[in-house]
């Protein structure tokens, strides 16, 4: 099958970038969309050109790193998956692909189509942890947690930290990452203690990074592979003001 | 010569650890503050360890090349962590554990340390819980277990089909917790390249920071390794990508001896290849043989569709070899077991080299929604990545390489055999035997890192309390940085023809076909002579485009495919010396007649531990002898 590839290409976070076109006729639809990028950069490096950098690791949808723009929608035109799990048989034979790094002022490119995603890691440190040192915690059974709030805060819990939610909103929000950590906490008895010196470092941290604001346009949940619900945008706006009103 | 001295304390089997822990020396909060520990590695191991060490008071400066922590390849453990908390009251204990795993490991693992993971194991859950990893709960609001292969209890805590990952980010959260405390320094997106040794102890790194190019040095009283394990040696492997045995190796060629590299776990249930541009092989969770039953068809070449096979034609042959562990046999038996019925030609799927996990008689009984509950997100993976679904029709499998049990010899105190220098987690060889039983790794990985290294490592850094911080500008650090960029030199000036990735396909595959899940002198022999071949080539035709100083994917992987020539030659090696059959290394000339591995007790019960003389030279080897005091050595049987 033959596609038509255009590539953004930058060399590294100082140059400039620009979109690179390639006709290539070594994909099938039994590849994953990144095994196709695998074989274009084979016959890259076998013509002595630069391969298409690209960040991926687990190849199973699990650790976050791979996540890239595909003819205009964060991970591909398939709702709920990474883009490592895109299969190419969702493309025409001759069609144009457009591939482009994820783009927002919080996550710069370091080059082609891998990002800076550590402004994530940051909003972790300021507060996306419960205090507990090795060796001091109870029996696991001392605190009962009711089975529908733990399946909740599980179902926040999932996110991959790869960036599609940021990626995918027009303000570049990290509303739905932020909100995910704060109530997967807020869910469990263990994370009650600090959750209001947690919410408030958390978006404070995340301000500062030079993430958006929410406007409630809901693209992030549309968009998220882990299909993370909004809700949690709710319950995170509930516990901000709480914390900010006592 | 080195010597092999494991440091295991006298005393009963269950009084060690504690004996150790009341006797051990210790370094007072005060100099803690003064002393520097470098943790390579952020998945369960690494990022256990940095935080429980912060916590101590040390500094603590970490590594890994991912861009963040949180995506160590730990993150992909789906099953679950075992512990032996009993809470099933079905009879487990801590002894019941360290029996199983013991047993598992088809009685080639070391006791003292077996006992002390199974000791630890109900520590860690409860962290995780205190630190808010989403377990799985029943209606009283307690946590959940299942039973995984090759026990018969139910021990093994999950959450959902994505253990490691709630896990990791538990695990990455202590360690954000440090590092606001500035207690540990993260360096992301660096690889490890070089140890540097001075007077004999470890006391640095030299690093390549993987976005400029730049080589960097770092300095520390000890180091730690928990880079993982070198599965990827197959190219094709359940392992991410990127995941590599390089940060062992140098170590290895800097004096750790490495020990029983040939022991490598063939999962059983891996969706199989689905074409020749695959990056790699993903796991379906062996919690699925809890409920899906393993067959394949009664005749050759049956070509109807599966669900049209009717019970007669169909051949359960676990059930049938195994009626008292059926489906839940371990890895290493149910890996074998499919292999001999795809090679003896009845393996489903074009390929012939697939078998089926059947689920149909599961929800006829128990209901599709308490299938999904249970397995849901692995289900939609394997939709996802194959188009169909196996609430529909049974899912094909095929075993894949998974897990290293082999790695860095380790002493009680997780010490290699260069002074200050340890290894935790899947790179060091310590609890799993020939053969490591479902969950017991997350539990292992997060008990060496949170429960026992922050004990030992003490005892050796009492003796540093007045070693100021180590400088990095000495020949020591010199040379290794002149070694490292030497190396890098080198292989980018290759400018050959053929790709890194084709290189490491073609080892994969020799040594699939030779040192995989069955292996005969002849053929480890043949297998020698092409690594060595491949080898030449790749140092004369290995093609790496760019420059040294950018991000360079193509020379990071070219850095650890030269390694693992090495790596193969001594997995070879150490597969030829070891003439029986034990747990997953299965030698063709050892077997008894209805095939089943067959030990050779007096001549192989120990550990081998085998020390690099220099390229190409003949290794040296170091037996430490198994000595089982507190368990009956038996014929592992799960018939
Ligand atoms: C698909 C899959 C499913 C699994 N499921 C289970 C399960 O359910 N239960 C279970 O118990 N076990 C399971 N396992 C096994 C288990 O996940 C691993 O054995 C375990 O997570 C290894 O943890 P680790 O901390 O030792 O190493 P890893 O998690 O592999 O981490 C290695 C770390 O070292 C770093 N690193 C490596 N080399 C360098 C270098 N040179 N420089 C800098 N950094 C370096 C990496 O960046 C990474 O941070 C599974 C394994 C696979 C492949
Ligand atoms: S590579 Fe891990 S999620 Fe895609």
């Amino acid at each position: 099958m033959k596609v038509k590839l255009k590539i953004w290409r930058q060399k590294n976070a100082v140059s400039k970038g620009k979109f690179v076109t390639y006709d290539f006729d070594g994909a099938s639809p039994e590849m994953s969309f990144l095994e196709m990028l695998d074989a274009l950069n084979t016959t890259l490096i076998q013509k002595g050109d630069n391969p298409v950098a690209f960040d991926s690791d687990c190849r199973e949808g699990i650790c976050g790193a791979c996540g890239m723009y595909i003819n205009g929608y964060p991970n591909g035109p398939v709702k709920g998956i990474t883009t490592c799990h895109l299969s190419m048989r969702y493309f025409k034979d001759g069609q144009t692909i457009v591939v482009e790094p994820w783009r927002a002022k919080a996550f710069p490119v370091v080059k082609d189509l891998i990002v800076d995603r550590m402004a994530f890691d940051k909003i972790q440190t300021a507060g996306g942890f419960i205090s507990t040192n090795v060796g001091s915690a109870p029996d696991a059974h001392a605190i009962p947690v009711n089975k529908s709030k733990a399946d909740d805060a599980f179902d926040s819990s999932i996110c991959i930290g790869c960036g599609t939610c940021v990626a995918a909103c027009k303000n570049a929000s990290a509303m739905l990452f932020v909100s995910a950590k704060v109530s997967q906490y807020a869910l469990f008895p263990q994370g009650k203690i600090e959750a209001k010196e947690r919410v408030k470092a958390m978006i404070q941290t995340m301000d500062e990074l030079g993430f958006g604001n929410c406007t409630n346009t809901g693209a992030c949940e549309a968009q998220c592979p882990k299909n993370i619900s909004i809700i949690n945008i709710a319950r995170l706006n509930r516990e901000y003001f709480s914390a900010k009103i006592n | 010569m080195t010597k092999l001295n494991s440091k295991i304390p006298d005393g009963p089997l269950a009084e060690k650890w504690t004996k150790f822990k009341a006797t051990t020396r210790l370094v007072n909060p005060a100099n803690k503050k003064k002393l520097e520990i470098i943790v390579v590695g952020t998945g369960l191991a690494g990022a256990s360890a940095a935080s429980a060490l912060g916590e101590l008071g040390y500094n603590v400066k970490n590594f890994c090349y991912q861009d963040t922590p949180r995506r160590a390849h730990s993150v992909a453990a789906q099953g679950g962590i075992n512990a032996a908390k009993n809470y099933k009251n079905d009879g487990d204990s801590v002894y019941r554990l360290f029996y199983d795993m013991v047993k598992g490991g088809d009685y080639r693992s070391r006791e003292a340390n077996v006992y002390r993971t199974a000791e630890v194991s109900n520590d860690v859950i409860d962290h995780y819980t205190a630190l808010g990893v989403p377990f799985a709960r029943d209606y009283g609001g307690n946590l959940d277990n299942r039973s995984f292969g090759g026990v018969q209890v139910s021990r093994t805590f999950y959450a959902k089909g994505q253990t490691g990952q709630q896990c990791l980010l538990g695990a990455y959260s202590s360690l954000n917790r440090q590092i606001s405390k500035g207690k540990v320094t993260m360096y992301s997106r660096r690889e490890m390249l070089e140890l540097v040794i001075i007077d004999g102890k470890a006391r640095g790194i030299i690093t390549r920071n993987l976005v400029s190019g730049e080589i960097e040095r770092h300095s520390a009283h000890a180091v730690v390794l928990a880079t993982g394990g070198y599965g990827t040696i197959y190219y094709l492997s359940t392992l991410a990508v990127n995941s590599n045995p390089s940060a062992a190796w140098k170590a290895h060629k800097k004096g750790a001896l490495f020990a029983n590299p040939s022991f490598v776990q063939i999962h059983p249930t891996s969706i199989p290849q689905l074409n020749d541009y695959q990056a790699k092989l993903t796991l379906m969770s062996e919690s699925l043989r809890n409920d899906g039953r393993i067959w394949v068809p009664k005749t050759k070449g049956d070509k109807r569709h599966p669900n049209e096979i009717p019970e007669e034609d169909r051949d359960y042959y676990l059930e049938r070899r195994y009626p008292a562990f059926g489906n839940l046999v371990p890895r290493d038996v149910a890996s074998r077991a499919a292999k001999e019925r795809c090679d003896a030609g009845y393996g489903v799927s074009e390929t012939g080299l697939a078998v089926n996990l059947d689920f149909r008689d599961a929800i006829n009984k128990q209901g599709k929604k308490a299938i999904e509950n249970k397995y849901g997100n692995l289900f939609e993976m394997y939709e996802t990545i194959t188009g169909t679904s196996p609430y529909e029709e049974p899912m094909r499998i095929y075993p894949a390489g998974h897990y290293t049990m082999g790695g860095l010899w380790v002493d009680y105190e997780l010490m290699t055999t260069i002074p200050g220098l340890y290894a935790i987690g899947e790179s060091n060889f310590s609890d799993h035997g020939a053969n490591r039983l479902g969950a017991s790794s997350l539990m292992q990985t997060s008990g060496d890192g949170y429960f026992i290294l922050p004990y030992t490592i003490g005892n050796y850094l009492a003796d540093d309390i007045r070693t100021p911080i180590i400088p990095t500008d000495t020949k020591e650090f010199d040379d290794a940085e002149k070694e490292v960029k030497d190396r890098l030199e080198k292989l980018i000036s290759i400018k050959g023809k053929q790709t890194v990735t084709s290189f490491h396909r073609r080892l994969g595959k020799i040594m699939w076909n030779h040192a995989g899940m069955s292996r005969n002198e002849q053929g480890l022999k043949e297998a020698l002579q092409m690594v060595k071949e491949l080898k030449e080539e790749f140092w004369n035709d290995v093609m790496i485009p760019g420059e040294l100083e950018e991000l360079n994917q193509e020379l990071e992987k070219a850095g650890r495919v030269a390694d693992y020539f090495d790596v193969a030659r001594l997995m070879i090696t150490d597969a030829l010396n070891r003439t029986e059959s034990c747990g997953a290394h299965f030698r063709e000339e050892s077997q008894t007649e209805d095939g089943e591995a067959k030990r050779d007790d007096a001549n192989f019960m120990y550990v081998a531990a085998w020390e690099y003389t220099g390229e190409n030279k003949e290794y040296k080897l170091h037996k430490e002898a198994l000595i089982y005091e507190n368990i009956e050595v038996k014929v592992r049987s799960y018939k």
